[in-house]
């Protein structure tokens, strides 16, 4: 341990309750009768379904493909019948169903024909595809598409990669047991990861209380054929979150609204490199992970589950016991409780964590905000959870904002020291999830502006386009009645002196009015009486100007307002 | 006397002449202030203010015609912005124009639809897609629920439907914490 390590701000020292779960060997779950497999398990776009209700899947076949850049498949974690491709209950605090694909398992566990790819014969973007299509998600809780976080882009470079073994939330010992049980696979997906990001320095930061997932790595590091540094951190919570491990390894802080890569940093979760191995080295999509059982349960242990399994079927399995209030995924601090126990394990799910009124008694009443300021010692963001918390309580969004409200990483440090138990992650949360909707709407206004104007523009144009078209229109039936009129009297130039000098600043209402004359006049002529054929050119001008005189005074009629004005 | 006069006059035409040219230079096209009540309004279009759309109201309250509480889908909150920018007490909706309702958007029976184009030509956002004597279908994420082409269909085949709540669009609610009674 030579490595200099450095300290972030606050973070609180928890009693750790590893050793509940860690203890037993890791085995892996039964196959169970039914998957529910969501198609929102990452961050960024659902997968899309393709496949059908009866069809047979499976195991490893792609049953949701990515949409979109930011996005990963999802696959049929075994072989069987799909049963159902719609709404079901899916691990989110709120309770609200969302889009499952529901597979009846055969007990075959048949997998699809599969083959290791060859990654370094691949070419980058095609292997990051591939990656996507192989469903592989961070593993550390973000569940965010690995594909985009592999990409260092044309302008940046990730010199460092650093490998998050911290697990630093009590209870929780799923990464602790991959890398006592798998080092060595994990570290052929780090081999990828250094390939894809072309970074010359590799850390691996596990908490100094893992002594022996940090001798499994150690050992597993020295058969590698590119230098790995295997790093004890010391245990104080947060020490796992993606930014105070960068810190507590390189002393470099993320600046507010960056990202870790702009700093030439990036960072993955120990179970995010194994599944990257599976799919690189045995062509194995992301079906299934390492999920601790414990808490109030007989046999707290880690289990191998496939994604959708039930997660009520893990506690049967560790050994239910009475007197459980409610299950939690993830960890103490940071975990959200479940709605129903009967929701699948997802991409996300590193823990269940079974509580009792004796393991986990009810927060104590709260009491008024005294602005002590404990939080702001604990807060590992650097934040100010008081003032946060104020502006949060009155709805004064912006001004959270103002004070970083979006750096705040919900580790649960502020709540766990408040001498008044005041629940300060919530109200972030809720300030943070309100600030969105606003954003949502605003979008929603400005395109409904933006739409609205064009369609009064669209309309305007219209209108005048017609307006047009019937001037133009006009003009030529005008021309024709003259040429017409000048062929009935046989005199070129005389005819219809008012009509045939249209004056070409006539505005387009006078012009429809002469345009409908001119044509009344020609139909006129047309069923003209014979005897008017060959007239005399006085008797002809005659009747020409009693015609025009009819005209004018149909035109006053219907513009009484404007001759007024014309008059005086 | 006479110098102190010239001064004054050359004065004050220099700076007559500095204000003319900005007063060009620097000239603000349209009303900045409808602008910004315009940017607080909710773009729903509905009409239910008086005026035919948003930009209409926006630019009557700018010029004082208009009152701040006319506008139901904005609601308190909006009310309370505009009294802010405008610097005035914010006052109770007036139900004349409308009480809030949950946002919604339009359904078309496509069973029922008769295809006579009469939604299309009230939708203020062109938010209805079809022709004549085709089937007509709203498009969902463009439509501001203005309820504007429920009225014209002669065959009432139009219902408005509340958004209801779905993951993509849940919302974490405000804390609701239990305070201890301290004598």
């Amino acid at each position: 341990m030579s490595r200099k390590l450095f300290k972030f701000k606050g973070g609180v020292h928890l009693s750790g309750h590893k050793a509940e779960s860690n203890a037993r060997p890791l085995h892996a779950a039964p196959l169970p009768g039914k998957l529910v497999i969501p198609l929102r398990q990452h961050i960024g776009n659902p997968a899309k379904p393709v496949i059908e209700v009866g069809e047979r899947v499976l195991k490893g076949q792609m049953i949701g493909a990515a949409d979109g850049y930011i996005s990963a498949a999802v696959h049929a974690s075994s072989s069987g019948i799909v049963t159902a491709i719609g709404p079901a209950a899916v691990p989110h605090i709120s309770g609200l169903p969302d889009l499952c694909i529901t597979i009846e398992t055969d007990g075959r566990d048949e997998w699809i024909a599969h083959a290791p790819l060859d990654y370094q014969a691949m070419a980058a973007a095609d292997l990051r595809m591939k990656l996507r299509d192989m469903g592989i998600a961070g593993l550390g809780g973000a569940v965010f598409p690995s594909a985009v976080k592999l990409d260092p882009g044309a302008a940046h470079s990730c010199p460092t990669l650093i490998i998050n073994g911290g697990e630093c939330e009590p209870w929780i010992t799923c990464d602790d047991m991959l890398m006592r049980n798998r080092a060595g696979e994990i570290l052929q997906g780090v081999a990828v990861m250094r390939h894809l990001l072309g970074s010359t320095e590799i850390l691996v930061g596990i908490e100094d209380n893992k002594p022996e997932a940090i001798a499994a790595m150690q050992a597993a590091a020295q058969s590698l054929d590119f230098a790995i540094e295997v790093v004890a951190v010391p245990a104080i919570y947060p020490a796992g979150g993606a930014k105070q491990m960068i810190e507590t390894l390189t002393g470099k802080q993320v600046p507010s609204g960056k990202l870790s890569t702009d700093i030439g940093i990036q960072v993955f979760n120990v179970g995010t490199a194994y599944a990257l191995a599976c799919a690189v080295h045995h062509g194995e999509p992301l079906i299934s992970r390492l999920v601790t059982v414990t808490g109030h349960v007989l046999r707290p242990q880690n289990f191998e589950v496939l994604i959708g399994t039930p997660m009520h079927t893990l506690i049967t399995l560790a050994g239910e016991r009475d007197g459980s209030t409610g299950a939690l995924m993830g960890g103490p601090m940071m975990g959200m409780p479940m709605p129903d126990l009967e929701v699948p394990v997802v991409k996300a799910t590193n823990c269940i964590l079974v509580k009792s009124a004796e393991l986990f008694p009810p927060l104590p009443k709260a009491l008024p905000c005294i602005r002590c300021t404990r939080c702001a010692d604990a807060c590992p963001a650097e934040l100010q959870p008081q003032e946060l918390f104020r502006f949060a309580k009155a709805g004064d969004f912006g001004r959270a904002q103002e004070y970083h409200l979006f750096d705040c990483i919900e580790c649960g440090c502020c709540s766990y020291v408040c001498p008044s138990h005041i629940p300060l992650v919530d109200f972030y949360r809720y300030a943070k999830s309100e600030i969105w909707a606003r954003e949502k709407e605003k979008r929603a206004a400005d395109l409904a502006r933006e739409r609205h104007e064009f369609r009064e523009f669209r309309l305007a144009r219209e209108k005048k386009d017609k307006a047009e078209k019937l001037a133009a229109k006009a003009q030529a039936a005008r021309a024709q009645a003259a040429l017409d009129q000048a062929k009935h009297a046989k005199l070129p130039a005389a005819p219809a002196p008012e009509l045939a000098a249209a004056p070409s600043d006539a505005d387009a209402k006078k012009a429809l009015i002469a345009a409908a004359l001119a044509r009344a006049q020609a139909k006129k002529a047309e069923v003209a009486p014979k005897n008017t054929d060959h007239l005399l050119p006085g008797t002809q001008r005659e009747i020409e100007e009693i015609e025009a005189r009819r005209a004018k005074i149909h035109e006053l009629a219907r513009q009484p307002l404007e001759s007024e004005e014309k008059k005086p | 006397m006479l110098t102190a006069i010239l001064v004054m006059v050359v004065l004050a035409v220099t700076v007559g002449l500095v204000l003319g040219w900005s007063a060009v230079r620097f000239k603000v096209e349209g009303n900045p202030l409808a602008e910004k009540i315009d940017a607080i309004l909710p773009q729903t279009q509905c009409g239910q203010c008086g005026f035919p759309g948003c930009r209409p109201y926006a630019e009557a309250i700018a010029k004082g015609e208009a009152d701040i509480n006319q506008c139901p889908p904005g609601g308190e909150e909006g009310i309370k912005k505009l009294a802010e920018l405008l610097g005035v007490e914010p006052k109770p909706l007036d139900e004349a124009h409308g009480a809030p309702k949950p946002k919604s958007v339009a359904f078309i029976d496509e069973q029922l639809c008769i295809g006579c184009t009469l939604c299309i030509q009230a939708c203020p956002v062109d938010a209805i897609s079809g022709a004549a004597k085709q089937m007509h279908t709203i498009i969902a994420a463009e439509c501001t629920g203005c309820e504007l082409c429920v009225a014209p269909c002669p065959v009432d085949c139009i219902a408005m439907v509340p958004i209801a709540e779905d993951l993509p669009h849940w919302k974490w609610k405000y804390p609701v914490i239990e305070l201890k009674r301290v004598a």
